[in-house]
């Protein structure tokens, strides 16, 4: 990192002066359990170099196959973006020297995608917006260095780095968006819910982890401004590895206001990529971007031609999942949520999170309370993605049955889910363990009701002469005694009775 | 006819982080241009009933299924490693950032 910070121009002059063209290059790594070109395994987490071999190290004379099953999911993916399925591409090395790629060039495509021309409808505070899709590829992931030495554990200032190959190999899909204009104000928005359906898209499709804190995606942000009005591209930055849903949209905004900001002191941006930090939520000068030219990317001489027949793209076409515009419209009518209330929870990412706590079997308003309420509170206060919270969907529904069965109130569950992000076991766990469970039991509740009468002879006088609203001053009266957790609709019956 | 300037052997020396010095540049860059010259003469003999082709074989589709095959392990990834320390390839500072 570089020890000057940037200048940033406030948001709404950057809207005034410029409009913003957005770009967004996800790499997906697919969840195939072997690599691209080779019969390695991709095991998330395995001993440095135990899932390598000749080929996936680049020794000489290693011969590279591609792994069928890969490219059946590039192809869904592709279809799943509504793209054309290329009837005959090629792979291309792209060559470059750096030690997380033994080869010294990536196999990747250059100028036949596998799936090209598509579009995304994305969801944005109600509205539809269109991202076209330019292409999506197939490519193989690069190892993972390590660095040494030098005061930041980065890579500047290291002494020398370390080399794990295990990742290298891995099949990746880059699917690459067509420049988005006219987005505006919302052009931080709209990166973050297109990023966010395309993950919901990938977990439907069940091609990958799609973990975003695991980089099973990862998002490169495009961003270029343009005098206002103008429908001109300026020169685009790209800033690298933005790991979460929160940081994408952190991101746009980020290089908005800093693009505005030099551009506003007539200079000009260079064409460059950009580092992402996510702990201080800025990007910082990466190298001068490559040429293409630079990459000298030809036809991969060891690998055949890919020409998938017509009838197996129908095929493959056959085992998509639901479009996810039908989706929605048939969850809403399933869940029977209003308009803002379907709005709310695809805005706050908590889509797929709400359907499998329905799944799990909780009622579809209590699942879209816990996500949007507490859930959306606690991941906001830690500054993480909703889904990344670490309360899954079963969970959830778990915390709800308990609900449900009047063992805990709403109240109890919150510190359910304390006991829960502790790590305390499972909801009943924490339940018997922190002593959480209601009070039902006449014995105990009446006691506690009596004194609660004896103490309020006034508000006891009004529910006698039948105003029974009166009745909730005393049901609190007996809540806060009982510590919270006294089954209040059992209280009030009680004080009706005693009152009647 | 194809001609490779001095530049450009520069250019494409330090893409292939080849360490040439300005005598070597004379040298090589006028023999490199006689060599894509040779190459070049290929293109005189093809007509335009042939496409360019990157494959001499007419195949496609030419896959494996996803099934796991033993590779190496990591002693046998390393021992031709010039250096390897926690089990990973050990490389020299890196200068330039990740493409």
């Amino acid at each position: 990192m570089t020890g000057k910070s940037d200048t940033l121009v406030a948001w709404d002059d950057v809207l005034a002066s410029y409009d913003p063209a957005l770009g967004l290059e996800v790499h997906v790594e697919l969840n195939t359990v072997t690599k691209m070109f080779c019969g390695c395994p991709t095991e998330f987490g395995a001993e440095p170099n135990s899932q390598v071999c000749p080929v996936c190290l680049g020794l000489p004379g290693a011969m590279p196959v591609v792994n069928r099953k890969a490219v059946e999911s590039a192809i869904r993916i592709g279809l799943a973006l509504n793209c054309e399925i290329a009837e005959w591409c090629r792979f291309a090395r792209k060559n470059y020297f750096y030690p997380d790629m033994p080869k010294n060039f990536q196999t990747s495509q250059y100028d036949e995608p596998i799936a090209f021309e598509g579009y995304m409808d994305v969801m944005v505070e109600g509205e539809i917006h269109r991202v076209e899709i330019e292409r999506a590829h197939m490519e193989e992931d690069t190892g993972k260095s390590l660095h040494v030495g030098g005061a930041t554990g980065r890579i500047h200032g290291a002494d020398y780095s370390l080399v794990d190959y295990n990742r290298a190999g891995i099949p990746l899909i880059e699917i690459v968006t067509k420049p988005i204009m006219g987005s505006r104000e919302k052009a931080p928005l709209i990166a973050k819910a297109y990023v966010a359906q395309l993950r919901e898209l990938i977990v439907a499709l069940g091609v990958s982890d799609a973990r975003m804190d695991q980089g099973s995606i990862r998002a490169d942000v495009n961003l270029s401004l343009a005098p206002v009005g103008t429908g001109a591209l300026g020169t685009r930055t790209e800033t690298k590895n933005v790991n979460s849903l929160r940081s994408v949209e952190r991101a746009v905004r980020y290089e908005m206001q800093r693009h505005a900001a030099v551009l506003d002191s007539g200079k000009a941006i260079f064409q460059e990529t950009r580092h992402w930090h996510e702990d201080t939520g800025v990007t910082t000068s990466g190298r001068e971007k490559s040429d293409a030219d630079d990459y000298r990317y030809f036809p991969e001489p060891d690998l055949v031609p890919v020409a998938p027949s017509r009838a197996w793209v129908e095929e493959l076409s056959g085992t998509l999942p639901e479009n996810p515009r039908e989706k929605l419209d048939r969850l809403q009518a399933d869940w029977g949520f209003s308009d803002l209330e379907m709005r709310d929870t695809v805005g706050a990412g908590a889509l797929g999170l709400v359907e499998e706590t329905i799944a799990a079997g909780a009622a579809p308003q209590a699942a879209r309370k816990w996500w949007l309420s507490e859930m959306a509170r606690r991941a906001n206060d830690s500054g993480v993605d909703i889904a990344e919270l670490g309360v899954s969907p079963a969970q959830v529904a778990a915390v709800q049955a308990l609900v449900d069965a009047k063992t805990i109130n709403d109240k109890l569950a919150r510190q359910v889910f304390d006991g829960l992000l502790a790590g305390e076991g499972t909801p009943e766990e924490i339940v018997a363990a922190r002593g959480l469970a209601v009070v039902s039991d006449d014995g105990a509740l009446g006691a506690a009701v009596d004194i609660a009468i004896a103490a309020n002879p006034d508000v006891a006088d009004k529910i006698r002469d039948g105003k029974h609203a009166a009745a909730g001053a005393l049901i609190g009266v007996v809540m806060k005694e009982m510590r919270g957790q006294a089954d209040a609709g059992r209280v009030r019956e009680l004080i009706l009775e005693k009152l009647s | 006819m194809p001609e490779i300037t001095r530049d450009e052997v520069a250019h494409l020396a330090t893409l292939a982080r080849i360490d040439l010095d300005d005598a070597e540049l004379d040298h090589l860059a006028p023999q490199l241009s006689v060599i894509l010259e040779s190459i070049a003469s290929i293109s005189s003999v093809a007509g335009d009933d042939v496409p360019p082709t990157s494959h001499p074989m007419p195949l496609t589709n030419v896959f494996r299924e996803d099934v796991v095959v033993p590779g190496l392990t990591a002693a046998q990834a390393l021992s031709g490693a010039p250096a390897s320390e926690q089990q990973r390839f050990s490389v020299p500072r890196i200068l330039g950032d990740e493409q």
